[in-house]
């Protein structure tokens, strides 16, 4: 855009910088103070002035797993022996970091929260995505009646507020005992997800020249073979970006896993609040759930920033 | 291109000689999808048409009885219900303004020379990645009167974001704006990365001034994207549940989604719920309708 700058306008894009990088940290100010709040000893957490320099622990994250309860003791061999292994870890864990004399440790809700969230996005997100790259192949390739009318028909779906669909949800999940199980989550998020995978997908597909599968087409190949050989390695870049937005989507879902779940199933989103309680919560225990409940999406995000910008700014415009 | 079409001849009558045939494959690979979703999204809906003509409570055992369009009647006449519906408009269009005018502006200083642009953009998008839930969570602690931050840092004193009836709303738009303005920053961004730069180039040669150059190049060439970032976010803000329902429980902060939920899952008002949630939904396909039209106008202009 510049390519012979005045002097006005290059103290213009110094100022515009600056105005930037302020923006920036504004935006992530809130982001760094749950991050430093979750290593923080839990007297400084609710200090005045605002305690920035502090020596970090990790012991918001201990007492996250960990739970200190007068109702049970210690489990016993079988119980250890039954329970899964980020149970035990955690047992294991407890005993020795709280050193309580007495024993009394037991895993808090947390890990399995964290296991429900993990398996319930993950499952999700391939059953989103698998379904949502056949069916944009089906509608990029084949000549289909109503196409128009069938791509919109998939994107009404998600329009609908989820509290609005959650009602009829919670009277047929009930009546046939789907309430508060991993798979009754599952399928929601799936149907959920399955509309922005179908268009996202779609972009992505329409990309590939129709000529690679006519030429595997001929070598011999099956419609099938072509399908899984030629298509799927060409489009992968795009199913990792679409798989990205599924599953974050479904891990941070909120409603659903409110009125669906209770105990069993519950994912982290309806918990971690659910913490906070009556009284002086401790927030260093809630800024440590979160902390860890926001990594993978960070990570994610950073790993992929590139196609996530592209597919955000594609699946909005196409709509 | 003849060997193109040479080959798409010759595929068709391989591929019916050999494995599936293309209409099955494509029958194969649409109808489950097409009928997963009449199942999991048209069929509730259906199913809750249904429940919206009677009494029917969820938490007793007494079979559902017709009311015909009792339901719909008391709701439309429940100055409750309106004013619901009057927080939901205010609390949207604060947040939409809000993210508008943040995204769009900070999409323009993006929009320059600027080092590590790639990395600034990907800082900014990681709100709009993060859990509303988990966000309206850990916003209540910086809101929090006698040490949070915010008032800490702005020198507020012990001010009361969350209870104080008549700013709790907007405090919730505030963390809706931090949220969702990089989604309109995105989206802007691509806009005005499309408007030809041989425009601006003519418009310095006219010695247009900024202002000009702005509303006469700029703005009509990345209306219909910011439009579209518009629908989207109103549509989602209509939407709103889980920030404010974390956040607060002011009545004054009692959108509309927050009544249907309370309506629905805790005073188990099923079939009033179920008539309630067709209002809305009837109001969120108006709304889009309307706006779907003006884009179209945009888009013609």
């Amino acid at each position: 855009m510049a390519a012979v700058q005045t002097r006005s306008e290059r103290a213009l894009n110094r100022v515009a910088i600056a105005a930037v990088l302020i923006i920036t940290l504004i935006f992530l100010a809130p982001i760094y103070w749950i991050t430093s709040t979750a290593f923080k000893p839990r007297n400084l957490a609710t200090t005045i002035p605002p305690t920035v320099l502090f020596e970090p622990e990790l012991s918001p994250f201990v007492k996250l797993f960990t739970k200190r309860s007068q109702l049970r003791g210690v489990p016993t061999p079988e119980e250890y022996a039954a329970a899964p292994w980020w149970e035990r870890m955690v047992f294991d864990g407890g005993e020795k970091i709280v050193r309580s004399g007495r024993g009394e440790v037991q895993p808090s809700g947390y890990p399995n929260r964290f296991m429900n969230s993990l398996f319930v996005a993950i499952t999700s997100t391939v059953l989103a995505v698998g379904m949502g790259t056949f069916t944009a192949y089906g509608f990029s390739r084949f000549r289909v009646k109503g196409e128009a009318d069938l791509l919109f028909f998939i994107l009404s779906t998600r329009m609908l507020p989820p509290v609005v669909v959650a009602i009829p949800m919670f009277l047929m999940y009930r009546a046939v005992g789907l309430n508060d199980t991993h798979w009754g989550l599952i399928i929601l998020y799936t149907a959920f997800n399955l509309s922005f995978s179908v268009w996202l997908m779609k972009g992505f597909i329409d990309e590939i020249p129709k000529e690679y599968e006519e030429a595997a087409l001929v070598d011999g190949y099956t419609r099938m073979e072509a399908f899984f050989k030629i298509v799927i390695p060409e489009a992968a870049t795009g199913i990792a970006a679409t798989a990205v937005f599924c599953f974050i989507t479904a891990w941070n879902e909120y409603a659903f896993a409110l009125i669906m779940t209770n105990r069993r199933a519950q994912t982290a989103p309806p918990f971690i609040p659910s913490q906070v309680g009556s009284g002086l919560p401790d927030w260093t225990v809630i800024a440590a759930g979160t902390f860890l409940f926001l990594l993978p999406v960070a990570i994610f995000t950073f790993l992929l920033r590139n196609h996530l910008l592209r597919g955000m700014s594609f699946g909005a415009i196409r709509k | 291109m003849a060997t193109a079409v040479m080959t798409s001849l010759d595929t068709k009558s391989r591929a019916a000689s050999r494995g599936m045939s293309d209409i099955r494959i494509r029958n194969l690979f649409i109808i489950p999808t097409i009928l997963f979703l009449i199942v999991f999204n048209i069929f509730p809906l259906i199913y809750s048409l249904g429940y919206s003509f009677t009494d029917f409570r969820a938490s007793s055992n007494a079979a559902a009885r017709f009311v015909g369009l009792q339901n719909y009647r008391e709701l439309l006449n429940d100055p409750f219900i309106w004013s619901n519906f009057a927080i939901t408009a205010k609390y949207v269009i604060v947040s939409v303004t809000g993210q508008v005018i943040v995204g769009f502006g900070t999409a323009m200083l993006l929009n320059r020379d600027i080092p590590l642009k790639g990395l600034l953009t990907t800082l900014l998008l990681l709100p709009m990645m993060l859990s509303m839930a988990v966000v309206g969570l850990f916003w209540k602690l910086l809101y929090d009167p006698s040490f949070g931050i915010i008032n800490y840092t702005l020198g507020l004193g012990s001010f009361e974001w969350l209870s104080n009836p008549d700013v709790a709303l907007y405090a919730v738009a505030i963390t809706d704006i931090w949220m969702w303005s990089p989604f309109v920053m995105l989206l802007s961004l691509a806009g005005l990365s499309a408007v030809p730069k041989h425009l601006y180039e003519a418009a310095a040669i006219d010695r247009a001034g900024p202002f000009y150059t702005f509303f006469r190049i700029t703005l009509p060439l990345v209306a219909p994207i910011l439009m579209i970032a518009i629908i989207f976010r109103t549509m989602e803000a209509f939407k709103t549940f889980d920030l404010a329902y974390i956040l607060t429980s002011q009545p004054t902060t009692e959108v509309i989604s927050i009544r249907l939920y309370k309506m629905a899952f805790q005073e188990w008002q099923t079939g009033r719920s179920c008539a309630l949630a067709y209002i809305v939904l009837i109001m969120i396909l108006a709304i889009t309708n309307i706006y779907v039209k003006y884009l179209n106008k945009v888009k013609e202009r």
